[in-house]
């Protein structure tokens, strides 16, 4: 009688190799090393975080309107950002004015709000993107000055997150396209364009910013005639994009490189003059392989826009800073500096995420 | 071929303007008419001198200074924008023409008043420096400051005064030297430094916006004469007699009991130096070419010294100073201006 | 028989030769105009205002003094001694901040690509938060906020009755050199001297033989043993300054004054964030077939990673490493916000202030700026040809 050869089921996988307890042997025991490292940090986590979340959640005093509110409790004060948190969005900016700064950004969400959803075609977000970048400034302009039946508000007045997103905001818009220039322009093949764009790029990128804003706040009416001033804002607007614009060219420069000499050639032989051939055949290639590094400039940009400060424009870290001297609120500066790098840090974390998924989107099959 | 076109017509432009801006240099008075309002530097935080309220809105008499100047040239106290400046950059500002004059307790010294192409039109305070000690440390005289760490602001004559004085008394330093104003005093106040040196006033300043204003002494040396005044730049004269005599009028007034509350009354008294002085009789206001009467205008709107000095670091507010030099000449004190005439 | 058609000649502007010509020269012109435009107006100013100008100030007396100077200097020196001073902050700072912030920085890029899954995360959780707050928020986190917070001279921390924390700062014992140190110098550079020989002499001998020496060892040895022989030789010709507290402060000693050490750390750790990740680049750019084969050859890890990855990442690591160290030595200025004596706050603040000469100060602070980002640079580039990849 044959015997039927039955095969023994298959055993669980031992459960030192999968399942949590495998995860564990694995990323966390492998090596003594690795155990000694692992324990050492969890320890060190374990008397590090109990305390950290008792000062920010546990003990914190969330309510009230003074700081006699704040003895009670061992924590954090949040009641200091609480009371001053209209003067870190809005700056001076006029009480009974601030629906206009509301209404500018509300704006800006939604009108560029399609750009950011997938189904929406191509086409109509190029429209889009074009039809924001040459309207909203202007009426974000208009919105924010007065003018027009509003009430006119003065730059000086505007403040805190308001003047921070202006600076950054601006400074971007105008960083792009003036770094592109430059990048041509050290690409280019004429030596007296190239030396010159070199000479621009390499200044800018020598220097630091806070010179450069002290020169622009301070020193630029020696440079111009007697009568001529512009707006103190203006000028560190200014200041700020060509810094900026510097470290773009350098950024969209790899870019160029990147691309094969086969492409220019293909574009000039089919008769595509400079700028055709840059603006429809290389540059949307080199841009989109160095979007990183173009959102990295702009998170650059953004953190950048605090050193206002040094020149006496009350941005958000500047509001923060002279709410910290406040006399009826003194001894508060770990809430106020925590708070503000609470804010810098969600714009910036949230841009390099979202360059991330950009990234990821845009390799288009080139993927090898 | 247009872009080129363009290009040339940009270079040439460019070309134009250069000599055009050279060749034109206009005067200080009628750019500031045409923009409609004065340009005025103070300080970036120190109350009873420039302090802006949560609001924006600026207090002080430093600031008055400025008020009483648009008053004079535009009839309107209000037409002023106000620019804080940190005492490294207030210099600078200036001289380049941000700002039209500076009203920020800056001392008159020579070099300033020479090489740096800066003049002083007067004196809105008379002042000397000081030092601001913690009660703890049992201080009582300066001369125990031996290795004490001195908090001061950059770039002021401060800096300077309290090197001659240590190196006078042969004493050790070591200097923190802040930006602002408000750093330093912070510093002071968590135990950086052990002294705040600075112009008396402003340490009085300083001491009310600390926590605990009671804990701190001003010791009693005074080791610098501090004459503070408002500045303009050299080379427009015309702006350089408004701003000087925006000041002088504001003392006169005082000297003549002349209010902001009874300036109306005022103008019928008999006495010639007052109708002068209020544009009620001659035409000393145009000789300014301004309206005539306005001197009274800023007597009306900004006040006589003594209101000034009253409201924002005398008796009437949080700071209590006596008036000590800052009196007028027949009481006591130096402030004392030429007469109208 | 028709003729053969003749194009047109092109027009003149339509030669790409005459535009490019023409391109340049409006170029240049438009420059030089700027140029000619503000110079003269900044001329016009200066008179105008009746300004002085020139470099004379530079030997004038400073009349103030400074809290901190590598070289000697007091309130008689001169404002370009002042330079000096400032100069030597700032590249103290910066010197400082490079060496720590590569040291920290490798380690977190090491840490991040760790097996260790909570090293890992750690590691990116630390460079996710620091590179996104601004450097200036850091700067005043550290000085307003944990430094001030150090007790007071007389309560200060006690560290073995030699240093001493407090608000002051971190007084630490001062060498004292007496007579004989020169000698412990000596040998120590004769150790230097002996050790470069017997490195040569290891490499020449392993290329023959494929022998190895214990370089590493031998080497420590020499450096360490024989400097310690002659110093004990000499009779210990070191003694230690211990700082003491007298009246207000502590005397003698070395100081660490809070305003560098908080300017160090959030330098530090701001930029070892971004380090961390280009060393994590870097070593990622090297294909994992290297690991591989040099573990086939029978290479050890240890080894694997100092000869055969390292090498090939610093390729990749060098060029965006120097632009690092750039921004740390530009991030530097801004000292000026909570007062210590760089050069952009003692000599572009306090000089510019009392002296009033604003283009001149800013034009030396910008060249000095300029100068240390061409030399950086340059001696980066330098490096990079000598590790970069040799094609054939």
């Amino acid at each position: 009688m044959a015997e039927a050869r039955i095969p023994h089921p298959d055993l669980p996988p031992p459960v030192s190799i999968v399942g949590p307890i495998g995860w564990l042997r694995r990323n966390l025991f492998s090596s003594p090393l690795n155990i000694l490292l692992t324990l050492l940090t969890l320890y060190l986590l374990v008397i590090a975080i109990p305390p950290l979340l008792r000062w920010t959640v546990l003990n914190a005093t969330w309510s009230g309107d003074t700081r006699d509110a704040c003895q009670a409790n061992s924590g954090a004060c949040w009641v200091f950002i609480r009371v001053h948190f209209d003067q870190f969005m809005y700056g001076f900016y006029p009480d009974a004015q601030r629906w206009r700064v509301d209404l500018t950004v509300l704006l800006l969400i939604v009108s560029a709000a399609p750009l950011f959803i997938r189904r929406v075609p191509n086409q109509i977000k190029l429209r889009l993107a074009l039809g924001i970048l040459a309207c909203y400034p202007i009426i974000a302009f208009i919105l924010l000055t007065g003018g027009f039946g509003l009430a006119v508000v003065e730059t000086s007045q505007w403040g805190g997150l308001l003047l921070t997103l202006v600076i950054a905001g601006v400074g971007m818009t105008a960083a792009l396209p003036l770094g592109v220039l430059l990048a041509l322009g050290r690409r280019s093949q004429l030596p007296a364009i190239q030396t010159l764009c070199v000479t621009f790029i390499e200044f800018w990128r020598g220097v630091p910013l806070i010179t450069v804003l002290f020169m622009s706040s301070v020193m630029l009416p020696l440079f111009l005639p007697a009568d001529m001033s512009f707006d103190k804002l203006l000028r560190a607007l200014i200041g700020v994009s060509l810094f900026q614009a510097a470290y773009m060219a350098e950024v969209v420069r790899g870019g160029l490189q990147a691309i094969p000499k086969g492409q220019f050639e293909a574009a000039a032989a089919l008769g595509l003059g400079f700028w055709k051939m840059m603006g429809l055949i290389v540059l949307p290639q080199a841009l989109k392989l160095v979007i990183p590094g173009i959102v990295n400039t702009f998170i650059a940009l953004f953190k950048d826009t605090s050193l206002v400060l040094i020149i006496g424009l009350f941005d958000l870290l500047n509001m923060v800073h002279n709410a910290t001297t406040n006399p009826a609120w003194l001894g508060f500066s770990t809430e106020g500096y925590v708070f503000a790098a609470a804010v810098y840090w969600l714009f910036c974390f949230g841009m390099s995420r979202y360059s991330q998924s950009l990234e990821k989107r845009l390799h288009t099959g080139h993927k090898r | 071929m247009n872009r080129i076109k363009t290009l040339t017509a940009v270079a040439a432009a460019a070309v134009l303007l250069t000599t055009a801006g050279a060749a034109y240099a206009g005067k200080a008075l009628d750019a500031i008419k045409e923009r409609g309002f004065i340009k005025c530097g103070v300080s970036d935080g120190l109350p009873g001198f420039s302090y802006a309220d949560e609001k924006g809105n600026y207090n002080g008499i430093d600031v008055d200074v400025c008020r009483a100047v648009a008053a004079a040239v535009f009839g309107d106290a209000a037409k002023v924008k106000f620019t804080p400046l940190t005492a490294k950059e207030r210099l600078t500002a200036l001289q380049s023409g941000e700002i039209d004059v500076l009203s920020r307790n800056t001392t008159w010294t020579s070099s300033r008043d020479s090489a740096q192409g800066l003049n002083f039109t007067g004196v809105t305070y008379y002042d000397g420096q000081g030092f601001l000690v913690n009660k703890k440390l049992g201080v009582k005289s300066a001369k125990q400051l031996d290795g004490a760490t001195v908090c001061v602001q950059a770039g002021t004559t401060t800096e300077l005064n309290l090197s001659d004085y240590f190196r006078a008394n042969k004493m050790k330093l070591t200097p923190i030297s802040y930006d602002k104003s408000d750093e330093s005093a912070k510093s002071l106040e968590a135990g950086r430094c052990d002294v705040l040196t600075s112009d008396q006033s402003q340490l009085y300043a300083q001491r009310i916006k600390l926590a605990k204003p009671g804990d701190y002494i001003v010791l009693p040396e005074v080791i610098s004469k501090e004459p503070l005044g408002p500045v303009v730049r050299h080379g427009d004269d015309e702006w350089f007699d408004i701003v000087k005599w925006a000041l002088f009028v504001m003392v006169n007034a005082e000297e003549m009991g002349i209010t902001s509350k009874n300036v109306e009354e005022m103008k019928k008294s008999a006495n010639p130096d007052i109708k002068r002085l209020l544009g009620v009789e001659g035409d000393k206001g145009k000789d300014f070419g301004l309206a005539n009467d306005w001197m009274a205008v800023v007597i009306k709107q900004v006040g006589n010294y003594g209101e000034v000095f009253n409201r924002n670091v005398g008796a009437g507010s949080d700071l209590k100073i006596e008036r000590g030099l800052n009196a007028l000449w027949n009481q006591g004190g130096l402030q004392y201006a030429p007469p109208v005439r | 028989m028709t003729t053969d058609h003749v194009p047109a000649k092109p027009p003149f502007w339509n030669n790409p030769q005459i535009r490019a010509v023409a391109f340049q020269v409006v170029a240049l012109i438009a420059t030089v105009a700027f140029g000619l435009y503000i110079f003269t107006n900044t001329q016009a100013n200066l008179q105008r205002l009746g300004i002085a100008s020139g470099f004379d100030f530079l030997s004038s007396p400073a009349g103030f003094d400074i809290i901190q100077s590598l070289v000697p200097y007091s309130a008689a020196s001169s404002y370009g001694q002042v330079f000096l001073v400032a100069l030597f902050n700032t590249l103290l700072v910066s010197a400082l901040g490079i060496i720590l912030a590569t040291l920290l920085g490798f380690g977190i890029g090491v840490a991040r690509l760790s097996k260790n899954w909570l090293i890992a995360r750690l590691a990116l959780v630390y460079i996710e938060t620091f590179r996104n707050i601004p450097l200036l928020l850091q700067i005043f986190f550290w000085y307003f906020a944990v430094l001030r917070a150090m007790p007071s001279p007389r309560q200060s921390l006690n560290l073995g009755d030699a240093a001493f924390l407090n608000i002051r700062g971190l007084y630490l014992p001062a060498p004292q050199f007496e007579a004989g140190f020169g000698w412990v110098l000596a040998t120590l550079g004769i150790a230097a001297i002996l050790t470069t020989l017997l490195v040569r002499w290891a490499r020449q001998r392993q290329m023959v033989t494929g022998q190895q020496f214990p370089v590493v060892s031998a080497g420590l040895a020499l450096l360490i043993g024989l400097p310690l022989v002659t110093f004990w030789l000499t009779g210990s010709p070191l003694h230690w300054q211990l700082p003491e507290l007298q009246g207000f402060n502590f005397r003698g000693g070395w100081v660490i004054i809070p305003e560098m050490a908080s300017l160090l750390l959030a330098l530090t750790i701001y930029t070892a964030a971004f380090i961390a990740e280009i060393v994590r680049a870097g070593i990622q750019a090297v294909s994992h077939g290297q690991t591989e084969a040099s573990f086939s050859l029978g290479i050890n890890s240890g080894k694997t990673l100092r000869l055969i990855i390292l090498p090939q990442a610093l390729r990749v690591i060098i060029p965006p490493l120097t632009n690092q160290y750039l921004n740390l030595t530009k991030n530097s200025s801004l000292a000026a916000a909570i007062g210590y004596p760089d050069l952009v706050s003692s000599f572009a603040g306090t000089v510019l202030n009392q002296t009033g000469q604003a283009i001149e100060c800013i034009v030396i602070t910008m060249a000095v700026y300029l100068s240390i980002s061409l030399l950086i640079s340059l001696l980066m580039n330098l490096y990079n040809r000598r590790v970069a990849l040799v094609e054939r």
